[in-house]
C-alpha cells in the first residue's frame, strides 16, 4: 500500500460488537444450516438404532439352545426347533470361501503394491473396484451357470461357497491393498539394504508386517459374505438338515433360511426368522467390529 | 542341508548370483501377475459364462428383452425358447426405485459428509463415522425383514395420508396404497447405499487443502459459506463419482428389495403401489422356473449386470481422477 | 570462537597418522559416474576412490546429490527404475555394474544404514538374526547376534530385553540396532546416509564413536548434511555442490573437491569448497 493510500485511510474506529444487519442475517443462515447437518447425521443413524433395536428386540425373545442345535420343524407353522443347519452351512461355505479367495486376494494385492510400475496394475486395481459393485445376484447366476450347469456339480458347498469367495476377493484386494501400501518404505529399504532379493523381502518384511492389517481386511470379508444371500439363492439352494458333503447335495444358509420363513404369514415361522436374523446379525458384526478394534490396535501405530 | 558350506563369510563369494538364486525373483513375479490376472480371468470368466448360458434367449428376442413389457415363460427342456421375454417392466422397477433411492440418500450422504468432515469436533467424528458405516455391513437379509415387517406398518399411515392429500394433484401419489410398494422400497434403498455414498463424499471432502478453507475463513466467511464455497464448490465430481457409486449398489440389490417390493411389476409411476426390479425378478422366479425359464433370468441378469458395470466404470473413472478415493470404508 | 577454529580443533585432538590416497588398494574406484533418474542428470562426472578402513564423509549442500552417489555403491539406484548409471564404478578391482553382478549380492557385501532408524517390527534379537537366518548362517545365531549387539555398542542396554519389540527402543538406539542388523551379515562396507540425522547431539555422540571403533575393520562411506560431523569423525571429505539449471529448475550434484579432511577443512584448493565450509555458503 502506498503512502497515499495510508493517508486516505479513515481511522474513526466501530466497535467489533456492531454488526451490520447482513452480517446477522449470515450468521443465522450459518447456524441454520450448520443445524440441518447435524441433523442429517441423526436421521442416518435412527435406522441403524432401530434395525439393531428391532432385530434385538424381536430375535432375543426367540433365541435359545434349542434354536442353535435343533433342525427346523417339517411344518412352518409349528413352534419351536432351530437353525441348526442353517448355521453349520453359513460357517461352513463361508470358512471355505475364505480359503479360496484369500491366498489369491493377499497375492493380488501384493502384486499391485510391489510391482506398482507394472503395465498390468492399473487395469487390475481398475477392474477391482469395479468388481466390487458388480451385483451379487449376477455372481450368484455366475456360479450356477459355471459350476452348476457347466461343470456338473449341481447345487451344495462347493458352488456356494465359490459364489462368496467370487464376491469377497475383491473386497480382499482393496483392503489388503491398502494395509500393505501402509508398510513403510524404510522397512523395504531396510531389507534390500542387508541384500535380501525382492521375493525374500517381500515374503519375510513385508508380509509379516502387514500380518495384522491383512487379517483385519480378511474379517471384513468374512463379514461381508457371511451376511450375502443372492448369490447364494441359485448355488447353495438351502437345506432344513445339516450337510457336511462338498457337493451333491443342496447346503443351508442362514440368510437363505431367515429369506424363507420370513416371507410367510405364520408367526412361528417369522419369530425364527427374527432369532434367525440376530444370530447373524451377531455373527456379522462381530467379525466387522472385531476387525475395527484389530486395526486400531494394531496396525500404522506399531510399524512407524 | 548345506548349511555348514553355506555359513562362510560372504566375502569368500564371488559377486555373481547363482542361476537358481537369479531366477527366483522373475519367478516370483510371474506367480504374483498370475495372481493379479486372475482377477481379471474371474470377470472375463463370468460375462463369458452367464452370456452363452443365455444366448438363445438373446438371439430369440434380442432389444425386445429391453423394450418390450410382454412377460410369458415357457416350459421348453430341450434348449429351445418357447415363452416371450420382453423385461422392460422390471429393469424400469429397477431403474425408478434405484433413482428415487438415490433421491434419499444423495442430500443425506452430503449432510454426513459435510459434518463429519467440517463440523464435527475429531471425538466425536470417529464414533459417529463408525456408525454410519456400519450400516454397510448390516446384511441385506436384515434389510429386508426389518423393511417388511416394521417400516411397512409403520410408516402406513403416513402414505395414506400422504396418498389422500396428494394423490388428487399428483398421479404419482395415487392409491390404493399397497403394503408392499415402490415409496418403501427405495426408502430402505437409500439408507441401504448411504455409507458408500457418503464414505465417497467424505473422502473428497476431506481432500480439500486445509489451506483452501483457510483462506475462505481469512476472508471472513461463516463456515456454512466456506463448506458450500469452498468445499462443495470444489468437490462436484466426487459427489457425482460417489452417487454413482451408491446407484451401482441399488441397481442391483435384492433381497431387500423381494421382500419390499410386492412383486408386481408395473410400467407406470405410482410410489405407493408394487413394483418389480430385474434382480428382485430373478431370486423370485428362479426356485419354480422351468430351465428355459432360468436362461431367461440369467439373460435379464446380464443385462443387470451391463447396466450395473457401466454405471461402476463411469463412477470409478470419475473417482480416480480425484486421486486416492476408495470408499473402502463401506466396502 | 569461529566455526572455522573449532573445526582446526577437532581435527587437531584427532591422534591419527596421515592416509594418502595412492598409496593403498582402494575399496571403490568411481570413474566418471553420472546417474540418470530418466531424461534428468543427478549427479555428474565423479571420480574418487575410497580407501579401505578409513571413513570418507560426503558433505555438500542439499540437492547435490551426496544421497545419490551412496546409492551407487550397493547399487540401491537399482530399485529406482528409471535411474541410470553411467561410467564406471569398480568394487575391489571388480566392475561392480558388471551385467554378470548379482545386486543382491552386492547389498550383502556393502551394508548400509538409513537416514530414518528403521528396525522391522520384530524383536531385538530377531533383527540382528534376521539377515543371517535368510543368507543360510545357522551356526550359532546367539553368538553371532550377541557379537554384532557388542560390535554396535547396544549390548549393555538390551542384553535383559531381546526378545522386546524393536521399536521399544529410543531412536539412537533403534539406529544401533540397525547397525548391528548390518554387521550381522559380515559386510565389507557400509554406507551410512545422514544416520544421525535423526536423532539428538547424545545419541550422535555415541554413533560417532562407534563409527571410530567400526572402522578398525569396516571401511565406512558416510553422506552427512553436518559439516561438524565430517571433521568430527572422517579420514576423507569429499565436496559436492550443485549446479543450477535456470531454466529447468532443476540441479545436477559435481564433485567439486575430494581429499584428506583437515585438508579440505582447513586448506581446501577450491574457492566454493572454503565459502561452504567456513559457513559462507549453503
Amino acid at each position: 500500500m502506498s503512502d497515499d493510500a495510508l493517508g486516505q485511510v479513515q481511522l474513526d474506529h466501530r466497535s467489533l460488537l456492531l454488526r451490520s444487519e447482513k452480517a446477522t442475517k449470515r450468521a443465522r443462515i450459518d447456524r441454520f444450516w450448520r443445524t440441518i447437518l447435524l441433523l442429517a447425521v441423526g436421521v442416518a443413524l435412527v435406522p441403524l438404532a432401530s434395525i439393531l433395536g428391532v432385530t434385538i428386540y424381536r430375535g432375543a425373545g426367540a433365541i435359545n439352545l434349542n434354536f442353535l442345535t435343533e433342525n427346523p420343524p417339517f411344518s412352518s407353522g409349528v413352534e419351536g426347533g432351530g437353525y441348526a443347519p442353517a448355521i453349520f452351512g453359513s460357517i461352513y461355505m463361508t470358512g471355505l470361501a475364505i480359503l479360496m479367495s484369500l491366498p489369491l486376494g493377499i497375492f493380488a494385492a501384493v502384486f499391485l503394491v510391489e510391482y506398482k510400475r507394472s503395465r498390468l496394475a492399473g487395469p487390475i486395481r481398475f477392474f477391482t473396484d469395479v468388481m466390487t459393485g458388480v451385483p451379487s445376484v449376477f455372481v450368484g447366476l455366475f456360479i450356477f451357470s459355471s459350476l452348476v450347469v457347466d461343470a456338473d456339480l449341481f447345487f451344495g458347498t462347493v458352488p456356494g461357497a465359490a459364489a462368496l469367495a467370487v464376491l469377497m476377493l475383491p473386497i480382499i484386494v482393496r483392503s489388503s491393498e491398502e494395509v500393505l501400501r501402509l508398510v513403510p518404505q524404510d522397512l523395504r529399504n531396510g531389507a534390500f539394504g542387508l541384500g535380501l532379493r525382492r521375493w525374500q523381502m517381500i515374503t519375510r518384511v513385508v508380509l509379516p508386517a502387514a500380518a495384522p492389517g491383512l487379517a483385519t481386511a480378511s474379517m471384513l470379508a468374512v463379514a461381508r459374505g457371511m451376511g450375502e444371500t443372492a448369490p447364494l439363492l441359485f448355488t447353495a439352494l438351502g437345506a432344513r438338515q445339516i450337510v457336511t458333503s462338498a457337493t451333491g447335495t443342496p447346503q443351508g444358509a442362514l440368510p437363505l433360511q431367515i429369506l424363507d420363513e420370513g416371507r410367510q404369514a405364520l408367526p412361528a415361522a417369522v419369530e425364527r426368522a427374527w432369532a434367525g436374523s440376530l444370530t447373524l446379525m451377531v455373527l456379522v458384526l462381530l467379525f466387522t467390529v472385531g476387525a475395527r478394534l484389530l486395526a486400531a490396535r494394531s496396525n500404522v501405530s506399531s510399524l512407524s | 542341508m548345506p548349511s555348514t558350506t553355506s555359513s562362510t563369510t560372504p566375502l569368500k563369494r564371488g559377486l555373481r548370483a547363482s542361476r537358481r538364486q537369479s531366477l527366483a525373483d522373475p519367478a516370483f513375479r510371474w506367480f504374483l501377475t498370475l495372481t493379479g490376472l486372475s482377477v481379471l480371468l474371474v470377470l472375463a470368466w463370468m460375462i463369458v459364462s452367464t452370456t452363452s448360458q443365455a444366448w438363445p434367449v438373446f438371439e430369440k428376442e434380442g432389444f425386445n428383452l429391453f423394450f418390450s413389457s410382454e412377460w410369458n415363460p415357457g416350459n421348453a427342456r430341450d434348449g429351445t425358447i418357447q415363452g416371450t421375454y420382453g423385461g422392460f417392466q422390471f429393469l424400469y422397477g429397477t431403474i425408478v426405485s434405484a433413482a428415487l433411492a438415490m433421491a434419499f440418500a444423495l442430500p443425506l450422504a452430503i449432510g454426513i459428509a459435510l459434518y463429519l468432515t467440517q463440523l464435527a469436533p475429531k471425538r466425536i467424528a470417529r464414533p459417529l463415522t463408525y456408525a454410519v458405516d456400519l450400516l454397510a455391513a448390516v446384511p441385506s437379509i436384515i434389510y429386508g425383514l426389518w423393511g417388511s415387517l416394521f417400516v411397512v406398518p409403520m410408516l402406513l399411515p403416513f402414505m395414506n395420508w400422504m396418498s389422500q392429500k396428494l394423490g388428487p394433484w399428483l398421479p404419482m401419489f395415487e392409491g390404493p396404497v399397497r403394503v408392499r410398494n415402490l415409496f418403501v422400497t427405495s426408502l430402505v434403498l437409500g439408507i441401504m447405499v448411504l455409507p458408500i455414498t457418503s464414505a465417497v463424499i467424505r473422502e473428497v471432502f476431506a481432500q480439500v487443502p486445509r489451506d483452501e478453507r483457510l483462506a475462505g475463513f481469512g476472508l471472513g466467511a461463516t463456515r456454512w459459506e466456506v463448506m458450500r464455497h469452498v468445499v462443495v464448490a470444489r468437490s462436484k465430481a466426487g459427489i457425482i463419482g460417489g452417487s454413482m457409486l451408491g446407484l451401482g449398489r441399488a441397481l442391483g440389490e435384492t433381497i431387500a428389495v423381494l421382500l419390499i417390493i410386492g412383486g408386481n411389476p408395473r410400467s407406470e409411476f405410482r410410489l405407493f403401489n408394487t413394483s418389480q426390479t430385474v434382480a428382485s425378478q430373478i431370486a423370485a422366479a428362479f426356485k419354480e422356473a422351468s430351465p428355459e425359464y432360468i436362461r431367461a433370468l440369467v439373460a435379464l441378469g446380464v443385462a443387470l449386470f451391463l447396466v450395473t458395470i457401466i454405471v461402476n466404470v463411469i463412477a470409478r473413472l470419475v473417482v480416480s481422477r480425484l486421486g486416492h478415493v476408495t470408499g473402502d470404508a463401506a466396502l | 570462537m569461529s566455526l572455522h577454529s573449532s573445526l582446526e580443533m577437532h581435527i587437531a585432538t584427532r591422534q591419527q597418522e596421515p592416509v594418502s590416497p595412492d598409496t593403498r588398494d582402494f575399496v571403490f574406484q568411481i570413474d566418471g559416474v553420472s546417474v540418470f533418474y530418466g531424461g534428468f542428470r543427478a549427479v555428474r562426472d565423479i571420480t574418487m576412490d575410497i580407501v579401505p578402513q578409513r571413513i570418507t564423509a560426503l558433505i555438500g549442500p542439499s540437492g547435490c546429490g551426496k544421497t545419490t552417489v551412496l546409492r551407487c555403491l550397493n547399487r540401491m539406484n537399482d530399485l529406482i527404475e528409471t535411474a541410470r548409471v553411467e561410467g564406471r564404478i569398480s568394487y575391489h578391482g571388480e566392475d561392480l555394474y558388471d551385467k554378470q553382478v548379482d545386486p543382491v549380492e552386492v547389498r550383502r557385501r556393502i551394508g548400509m544404514v538409513f537416514q530414518k532408524p528403521n528396525p522391522f517390527p520384530k524383536s531385538i534379537y530377531d533383527n540382528v538374526a534376521f539377515g543371517p537366518k535368510i543368507i543360510g548362517m545357522k551356526d550359532d545365531l546367539d553368538e553371532l547376534v550377541e557379537r554384532s549387539l557388542q560390535n554396535a555398542a547396544l549390548w549393555d542396554e538390551v542384553k535383559d530385553r531381546l526378545k522386546d519389540s524393536a521399536m521399544s527402543l529410543s531412536g539412537g538406539q533403534q539406529q544401533r540396532l540397525c547397525i548391528a542388523r548390518c554387521l550381522a551379515v559380515s559386510p565389507d562396507v557400509i554406507l551410512m546416509d545422514e544416520p544421525c540425522s535423526a536423532l539428538d547431539p547424545i545419541a550422535t555422540g555415541r554413533i560417532e564413536d562407534l563409527m571410530q571403533t567400526l572402522k578398525d575393520q569396516y571401511t565406512i562411506v558416510i553422506v552427512t548434511h553436518n559439516m561438524q560431523q565430517a571433521a568430527r569423525v572422517s579420514d576423507m571429505t569429499a565436496f559436492l555442490t550443485a549446479e543450477i539449471h535456470e531454466e529447468q529448475d532443476r540441479r545436477t550434484g559435481i564433485l567439486v573437491e575430494y581429499d584428506r579432511t583437515e585438508q579440505i577443512f582447513t586448506n581446501p584448493t577450491d574457492e566454493r569448497t572454503e565459502n561452504y565450509v567456513t559457513g559462507r555458503f549453503g
